[in-house]
């Protein structure tokens, strides 16, 4: 049998992919070990934890972590577990530990930034060489963590991959444009997240984001319905907020090819470059002069007409900047995928974009959204249909360039983006599997 | 028309057979013009529109949903979803005939199927109904699911 990083480089070719990537529990526990620590990954956002002591327990790839406010108001990110016998010493995903966490087993407690700070008594471990123990570090912190403007990154290797900035470069133009849309420059988490699990690959759900030709047939049965019944109904009157929205679903093979989708390295892009199927939405009355009260009007025009579609941040989030919302793909196996939809508030909007904001979410992303019903039958199938032997690749060859890589513009239903995340994908596992083999 | 306890009662049972037996014309039929569906996401949850909530439809999305289940290219109802409501007795929490106004509070089980995947809801159903043209209609039926955080898989079908 190959060695791993061997049958890594053979699961990628510039325009196929092969099945074992979606499907096999050995590459899976490679990406889990690999990929989702060498790669900046999406924890949560400040407005979660906005005072000391906050708390927000989640996943990166298959590593629980915390995300905690810490005494000086910095976010620390630490893994959730106890020094002592490994019990998770939060359990609930959100909430406020006060000055210390304390482990509910034996009570050894530690500071918000991990350090250990007691434990009942101490003078049972006295001339053992405790000081010696890992245990004796408290809970580990993540070394590498980034706050942007609010939205917390980790690395959980703490020596390999790329710094922040060098990760994600002119990518944080899309995160920006989201997040200047407020006039307060700021943004707030708005309720719980949608969750919805998927029987197939993490991978399937990223690739889609950036995949222009489905909506018009994968969607033509909740779009197409209510594009059917406004045009029979709605005749030229003014389109209510959700025709407004699904509407575009429907465009056209040419409005996609228009639209374009631009790469940049390590595994990010977007659709959306010329325009988008969120360009052409109502004016919500009062906003724009807040924002040109702001920026000026040069800045707020140049703000408010970059109407990104999908932005992929490699490896497993997406947002969407027009709608101010974050979907995160979390894997759980190679066949089973949480998705999580989280929607945010302009700090300062009208109350009317938020309204948007919570209605785009639960007609598109919600487990009970007939949109969200035709993408997961396709995914599914996929994965089923992935086990037939005698055609053992996935194709991603559409519009294929033989120079691709780094940032560029392409035609809108290019599956370039698609390409470009496997090249980081090969890239960012195979930066730690081969180090760790030996010759 | 001044609807009795019964009635309502009789409302209830009568909405979730038209559920189960797949009328949803019939079914839609049921709504008021402004009437609202609604499946808050959070427990105990205020907020309609400014928050996600699993769904808060209009008669518009409900007819849209409705059309969706039986097209032709609605790929992810072939074949298509039962369901089967378990209803406990609907329980009369208000009746204002001054204002048309009432509610019933029903906990229910529900159980919706697709091939060979099964998934059971259980929650409590609160209907506000009022009376248009000598006929009960729904005014709001909001629908909280036990588990309204968990993960879910698809919800194809009416709860």
């Amino acid at each position: 049998m190959a060695n791993p990083s061997e049958r890594i480089k053979a699961l990628f070719k510039p325009g196929e992919v092969h099945r074992d990537a979606y499907l096999a529990e050995d590459v899976f526990k490679m990406e889990m070990k690999h990929l989702f620590r060498n790669t900046w990954v999406y924890v949560g956002h400040g407005s979660q934890i906005p005072n000391k002591g906050d708390y927000y327990a989640t996943m990166i790839g298959d590593q629980p972590v915390i995300m905690v406010r810490h005494t000086d108001m910095s976010v620390k990110v630490l893994y959730n577990r106890c020094p002592h016998k490994g019990t998770q010493v939060v359990i609930d995903t959100k909430g406020n530990t006060g000055k210390f966490f304390r482990c509910p087993y034996h009570a050894w407690s530690f500071k918000t930034d991990g350090k250990l700070l007691a434990i009942p008594l101490k003078k049972g471990y006295k001339d053992t060489g405790f000081d010696k123990t890992c245990a004796s570090k408290g809970m580990t912190a993540v070394k590498n963590v980034k706050d942007y403007r609010e939205f917390i990154f980790a690395r959980l290797n703490d020596d390999t991959g790329p710094e922040f900035e060098e990760f994600f470069g002119n990518s944080l133009s899309s995160l920006d444009n989201m997040i200047d849309r407020s006039p307060a420059g700021r943004l707030e988490v708005v309720g719980a997240p949608l969750r919805y699990s998927h029987n197939c690959n993490w991978k399937m759900l990223v690739e889609n984001q950036t995949d222009t030709c489905h909506p018009m047939v994968a969607h033509e049965s909740s779009a197409g319905t209510v594009k059917d019944i406004w045009d029979k109904e709605g005749g030229d009157g003014q389109k209510p907020m959700v025709v407004e929205l699904v509407l575009p679903f429907m465009s056209s093979y040419e409005f996609f090819e228009g639209m374009g989708i631009r790469t940049w390295d390590n595994g990010h892009g977007h659709t959306g470059v010329h325009h988008s199927i969120h360009s052409d939405y109502s004016d919500i009355g009062g906003y724009v002069a807040q924002m040109q009260e702001a920026y000026g009007t040069e800045r707020a025009d140049e703000i408010l007409n970059e109407n990104r579609h999908n932005t992929v941040y490699f490896p497993n989030m997406m947002i969407k900047g027009p709608i101010q919302s974050l979907r995160l793909f979390k894997p759980i196996a190679a066949d089973k995928t949480i998705v999580e939809s989280w929607i945010f508030r302009l700090v300062d909007a009208p109350d009317t974009l938020l309204e948007r904001t919570a209605m785009y979410n639960r007609i598109i992303n919600a487990p009970t959204s007939i949109v969200g019903h035709d993408d997961l039958e396709m995914y599914e199938r996929a994965q089923s249909g992935l086990a037939c032997d005698g055609m053992e690749w996935v194709n991603i060859q559409r519009l294929y360039e033989e120079d691709e890589g780094g940032e560029q513009v392409f035609n809108g239903t290019t599956e370039a983006q698609m390409r470009n995340q496997f090249r980081a994908w090969e890239k960012f596992m195979l930066m730690t599997l081969e180090s760790e083999e030996t010759p | 028309m001044k609807p009795s306890k019964q009635d309502l009662i009789d409302f209830v049972y009568t909405e979730a057979r038209l559920l189960d037996d797949r009328r949803f014309a019939g079914w839609l039929d049921l709504f008021a013009d402004d009437g609202i569906y609604w499946m808050p996401l959070e427990w105990d949850q205020v907020e309609e529109k400014l928050t996600t909530s699993l769904m808060y439809e209009d008669k518009l999305l409900l007819r849209v949903r409705v059309q969706r289940l039986e097209g032709e290219r609605t790929f992810s109802q072939k074949p298509k979803s039962r369901s089967q409501h378990l209803l406990q007795l609907p329980q009369v929490d208000e009746i204002d005939h001054e204002n048309g106004t009432y509610r019933v509070y029903t906990p229910f089980h529900y159980a919706e199927t697709r091939f060979d995947e099964q998934q059971i809801l259980a929650g409590w159903a609160r209907h506000t109904l009022c009376v248009v043209d000598g006929a009960l209609k729904i005014k709001m039926k909001r629908v909280d699911l036990v588990n309204c955080d968990a993960p879910f898989r698809n919800i194809q079908l009416f709860v």
